[in-house]
């Protein structure tokens, strides 16, 4: 296929611990690390190795939101992508606005196959990549652990609660990623310089004309309760007492 | 009034029990009439056992061919179909309903609530967003159709105590042929299913191996546990990826919970926050497992384990 399109959203780093602000309006990301958000990279991975296979032309890295939001398509960049999208808006973006935007992205690109993370881990929605495969009426292969490409067709191995569930769907589709797809690679630091000169285009979302939906309104941010901290008992026979006194037993 | 279809979820002969959950949230929305439809090639044990929960009106039973193996593009288009009837529409945040529901969702043109965990009013809700590290309260736009998947680790099932009426429903809409099933392969066993079972037993990357994991299948057969799992033994190799439990696999509530030779990562314990009890066993008494744990053990897993499942066999 000539071109496959991957998704990178912008979202506050696996590895920090989210709070919650205190007067309940959001959680704190003022100074908080940003990275690509972990399943989109597991997708842009398995873009690139379809490349290196030789059965993709070009790999194009799209996200949506403000300049920042450069960062992390220099990133996919660095990574190998070819080129990258930026859909330019200072406004959240709701999942099915997002799906559209993409949609007007797929009208532009005319892309064989679109690659997205099964969710991001800020909004945990995992909506996005189902519904641009409704407004494409294309076939969607969500929580794959495992692409083939053959022809005009993709077979996925998808991660479902009862196994492993195999498909096969016609291109051009949407395949989400999930955890064991693959193993990201790291970029090197001459793949940083190099990345520094590939085509960056900016497009303004006025300039997609797409329709936005009406989001859910987020009214009340609170954390979650909290468990407890137990008791510890010495030994066997206590564990079974402890489990009999809560008749666990 | 609300009026709520719950998309049934099933494997052709039974009722998963996560359709009994997500009735028992829609039974929490003021004055709902709650429907369930059965989309399959030959329902009618599903169907029967729908209609047994309590909170159910009516059972819609779709046949057809094409609904043998539940594939997203080809249920989507039914539900939308029959939406025009209902103001809310439900299914489990299970990856089945977490495959469809967004399709649904999309061609409905309206955004999705995922993983509802709790019920404010008909439009009202509280969800999970950050792994879990926040709750936040949404509001769904009060003149479109409500589109949402329930977080089943948040809710009893419903019980049994019913015999709503079951219609056969037809259904016209046109499906697309660019998704075939394909095969699945599944390590069903005989024990209880992780995410419904009572009592669940968890090992951890402290197991060492796939054949150290027999300790806690035998302890698991012994309470008439299921199994799960961390990341890290998935990752091990010592068990299949169908019994991670955590943030990235599956989100369970079992009233008794042991985690053996688990520490306790972010990931895993969003999992599990919603367990009755949760007993801990692992040799590092600084693990955060015993953060969170209601009774804990410090000690070698290789001796307390066995020890365990001798006193209670």
């Amino acid at each position: 296929m000539e071109k496959i399109l991957v998704g990178l959203k912008r979202v506050v780093d696996y590895n920090v611990r989210v709070r919650v602000k205190s007067d309940g309006s959001g959680v704190e990301t003022d100074g908080v690390k940003m990275s690509i958000n972990p399943f989109d990279e597991i997708a842009l991975e398995e873009a690139l190795r379809i490349k290196e296979r030789g059965e993709a032309g070009e790999v194009i890295v799209a996200s949506i939101g403000g300049s920042e939001a450069q960062q992390q398509l220099r990133t996919g960049l660095a990574m190998g992508a070819d080129r990258a999208i930026l859909v330019e808006t200072n406004d959240a973006v709701d999942p099915l606005t997002g799906a559209r935007i993409f949609m007007g992205l797929i009208d532009r690109e005319q892309p064989g196959l679109v690659l997205l993370g099964k969710q991001a881990i800020d909004n945990d929605n995992s909506q996005t990549g189902q519904m641009l495969a409704a407004i494409w009426g294309r076939p969607q292969a969500t929580f794959a652990s495992a692409v083939v490409l053959d022809g005009d067709k993709a077979k996925v191995t998808r991660e479902v609660d009862i196994g492993l569930e195999s498909v096969e769907v016609d291109l051009p589709a949407v395949v989400t990623a999930d955890l064991r797809l693959n193993e990201p690679r790291y970029v090197k630091l001459p793949d940083i310089m190099k990345a520094k000169k590939k085509p960056l285009d900016q497009i303004p979302l006025a300039d997609l004309g797409v329709d936005t939906a009406t989001p859910i309104r987020e009214t009340k941010f609170e954390p979650p309760e909290q468990r407890q901290k137990g008791i510890i008992v010495e030994d066997v026979p206590a564990l079974i007492a402890a489990l009999k006194d809560k008749g666990l037993l | 009034m609300s009026k709520i279809l719950i998309i049934a979820e099933h494997d052709g002969a039974s009722l998963n029990q996560s359709t009994a959950k997500c009735i028992a949230c829609a039974a929490e929305i003021p004055d709902a009439e709650i429907h369930v439809a059965v989309f399959s090639d030959n329902g009618a044990d599903v169907a029967a056992a729908a209609a047994r929960v309590a909170g159910v009106a009516k059972v819609l039973q779709v046949e057809n061919a094409a609904n043998k193996q539940a594939l997203a593009a080809v249920l989507a288009p039914q539900i939308v179909a029959f939406a025009n009837d209902y103001s809310h529409i439900f299914g489990p945040s299970t990856t089945f309903g977490k495959d469809l529901m967004p399709r649904v969702a999309a061609l409905l043109g309206v955004n999705q609530i995922s993983d509802v965990m709790s019920v404010l009013g008909s439009h009202n809700f509280q969800r999970p967003i950050y792994a879990g590290n926040a709750v936040v309260s949404v509001e769904a736009p009060a003149d479109l159709i409500v589109v949402a998947t329930v977080r089943i680790a948040s809710y009893r099932a419903a019980a049994d105590g019913n015999n709503a009426e079951i219609a056969a429903s037809a259904c016209a809409a046109d499906l697309p042929d660019h998704t075939r099933f394909v095969d699945l392969q599944s390590g069903k066993s005989d024990r209880p299913d992780l995410q419904t079972a009572g009592k669940v037993i968890s090992g951890g990357r402290a197991l060492g191996s796939a054949e150290n994991f027999d300790l806690i299948y035998k302890l698991a057969d012994t309470l008439g546990a299921g199994v799960g799992a961390s990341r890290a033994a998935v990752d091990a190799g010592y068990v299949p990826n169908e019994m991670q439990v955590g943030q990235t696999g599956k989100i369970i509530a079992p009233d008794l919970y042991v985690a053996i030779g688990i520490s306790g990562a972010i990931q895993h314990l969003t999992g599990i926050k919603d367990a009755g009890t949760i007993v801990a066993i692992n040799k590092d008494e600084d693990a955060p497992i015993f953060e969170v744990a209601d009774i804990g053990i410090v000690g070698d897993l290789f001796q307390i384990v066995p020890e365990l499942e001798q006193a209670l066999s």
